[in-house]
């Protein structure tokens, strides 16, 4: 729909456009183009070059392209950065914590959506109602609640994976519950009565069902809080800690960063590393990611 | 349904309110607890103190100061980041050629944690516009922007803005292409020539959506950390009310300062709890107001 109709319009504002004005728009398009993409080009660029090459000129091209890759050697063996240990720490809780916040919400929701009494209205309005609650307001009760509640269970939840991946579970629940929400309300009730009669017991509906259809909301799901999660720094500082032994990439450029001040060379490559993964992703899923975001926000 | 079970309801239920009530709710609860003690991250025994912690943040110049920064950077980019972002939507959903790479590539910034842009913009300014401004001859670059405590306000508002409007853009530009073509043809053959179809035809239809990104746009910026810490870190020095503040100290920093830094949890929960409530009445004050208008329009 959304295609058909910008089409149409591109095609009519193609005939009705001058090829003077048109000319004047792409350079326009491209000196603005240009403009945000130069910080990274900076950063390629002196990550290409040894220090006192950018003490000398930040602007200039790097004498010798292979200095590049001395410097990601020399970062990724350093052992003040760690970055495949940073980098499979940052997967494994991205990935993991995407899985359960999916398969979770998505099972909660589908509960308060065929539910309609009123607990199932008060547990949906609490989620709705806790988005407006920013992270500060919580981040330091959490810390000790999750130490206290660690030495009543047993289970340590601070500075390893458990606690983290319950964290971001409970702060993505609001948004991907209500989103879940707003898409189950539209699954015909039929269609889960039919298997039902066939004999699919009531959670075997969801699994068989209902889960297949949700397919595109989930990966609209999986990539607003992909993207917050990979790139969040403030949770993890609290609750993994700034040394502990599992460390996230945004960690570890910061304790980077710190270590080694006005070293240039050493921390562009760093944030280069960083940023790689995720414009690498960009490049092959970037209709998704864009519609996912946008989505999201918009709901 | 016949086969509904209750304990399916209780089991598929659990895990998620579980997670949110553990996470969230018992934490703000504890929290807003937490801001009458003297709560320090350590002790487990509290001592009530009444409102000591509320009202000492009052008294506290370096907090004021913090608090008038957040209100000046949260309305600076507000208004910077809608319009540029509002500017790049009308380019990229002209004909310009190549306007999806465009799309893309405004986009790109956004994808990037704050903190790692930080330190590629804290590179940016105090060497290579240091370094032009040198080369070039140009006064106004001879000191960093970031370590004057005058424009380092604007040169992150300037990043926020560079990071963010491409992301805003793309909300507006799914705006533009849900309204019909033929209006703004229409307008186009009375006699309305362009900045008039743009204001008068496609903003008034596209209320809703600025409705989202004013909203989307205020609490972003204030909310402010990631990028505040790797920036700035909160400096230069700069003068409050003749005590010695800090420059670019936003509150969400100046939250985490007091309590983990100074180690005084109870008086940064107190702040975090105002944080929340003036949080909280800004947004409604906002979409309040946009609701209103558009209902006008």
């Amino acid at each position: 729909m959304i295609h058909a109709t910008s089409l149409r319009k591109a095609k009519r504002l193609r005939e009705g456009t001058s090829v003077s004005s048109k000319t004047v728009l792409a350079s326009v398009g491209f000196v603005l183009f240009i403009l945000f993409m130069l910080p990274f080009a900076l950063v390629v660029i002196n990550s290409a070059k040894e220090r006192s090459e950018i003490m000398l000129s930040p602007v200039t091209l790097p004498a010798n392209w292979a200095q590049l890759f001395t410097n990601i050697t020399d970062v990724i063996q350093n052992p003040n950065f760690s970055f495949w240990s940073a980098f499979s720490d940052s997967v494994i809780i991205t990935v993991v914590s995407l899985l359960i916040i999916v398969l979770f919400s998505s099972m909660g929701a589908w509960i308060l959506v065929r539910n309609k009494t009123w607990w199932s209205t008060a547990v949906f309005m609490a989620f709705v109602a806790a988005m407006v609650i920013p992270f500060q307001v919580v981040m330091f009760p959490l810390v000790q609640w999750l130490r206290m509640l660690g030495g009543f269970l047993g289970i340590p939840l601070l500075r390893n994976y458990t606690g983290i991946l319950f964290c971001y579970l409970g702060f993505g629940a609001s948004l991907s519950v209500f989103i879940f929400h707003g898409f189950i309300k539209g699954v015909p009730l039929e269609l889960e009565e039919a298997a039902n009669i066939d004999g699919c017991s009531h959670a075997g509906t969801f699994f068989r069902i209902v889960l297949p259809l949700l397919q595109p909301t989930a990966i609209t799901v999986m990539i607003l809080n992909g993207i917050w999660i990979w790139n969040d720094y403030l949770l993890p500082l609290l609750v993994l800690g700034p040394n502990g032994d599992v460390q996230t990439l945004p960690l570890a450029v910061s304790a980077f960063a710190g270590a080694y001040v006005k070293q240039w060379e050493r921390i562009l490559t760093s944030a280069l590393l960083a940023m790689l993964p995720i414009i690498i992703l960009f490049l092959f899923a970037q209709r998704y990611i864009i519609k996912g975001m946008v989505e999201g926000s918009i709901k | 349904m016949a086969r509904r079970r209750p304990w399916v309801n209780v089991l598929f239920l659990a895990p998620v309110v579980l997670a949110f009530v553990m996470v969230i709710i018992v934490p703000f609860v504890l929290g807003i607890y937490y801001s009458f003690t003297d709560f320090n991250g350590v002790r487990t025994t509290l001592t009530f103190v009444g409102l000591d912690n509320y009202r000492n943040m009052f008294r506290d110049p370096v907090f004021l100061h913090s608090f008038l920064l957040t209100l000046q950077y949260t309305v600076i980019n507000i208004v910077l980041v809608n319009v540029v972002a509002f500017l790049l939507s009308l380019l990229v959903t002209s004909d310009t050629p190549g306007r999806n790479f465009l799309r893309a590539g405004f986009f790109v910034p956004n994808l990037i944690g704050g903190l790692v842009l930080g330190y590629i913009w804290q590179f940016v300014f105090n060497n290579v516009l240091l370094d032009l401004g040198r080369s070039l001859g140009i006064a106004a670059l001879s000191r960093s922007l970031i370590s004057d405590s005058g424009t380092v306000i604007w040169a992150m508002s300037f990043v926020n803005t560079w990071q963010y409007a491409g992301y805003i853009m793309m909300i507006y530009v799914a705006a533009i292409q849900g309204i019909p073509a033929n209006l703004m043809e229409a307008a186009s053959v009375d006699g309305a020539n362009y900045p008039q179809r743009v204001w008068k035809i496609l903003m008034p239809m596209m209320a809703s959506a600025f409705t989202v990104t004013l909203f989307l746009t205020l609490t972003n910026s204030f909310k402010q950390y990631d990028l505040n810490v790797s920036l700035t870190n909160g400096g230069p020095a700069a003068l409050f009310m003749g005590k010695p503040s800090k420059a670019s100290q936003l509150l969400a920093m100046n939250i985490y300062n007091t309590a983990i830094a100074s180690k005084r949890w109870g008086d940064g929960q107190a702040r975090a709890v105002i944080f929340f409530l003036v949080l909280v009445l800004f947004s409604l004050v906002q979409v309040w107001m946009s609701k209103r208008k558009e209902v006008e329009m």
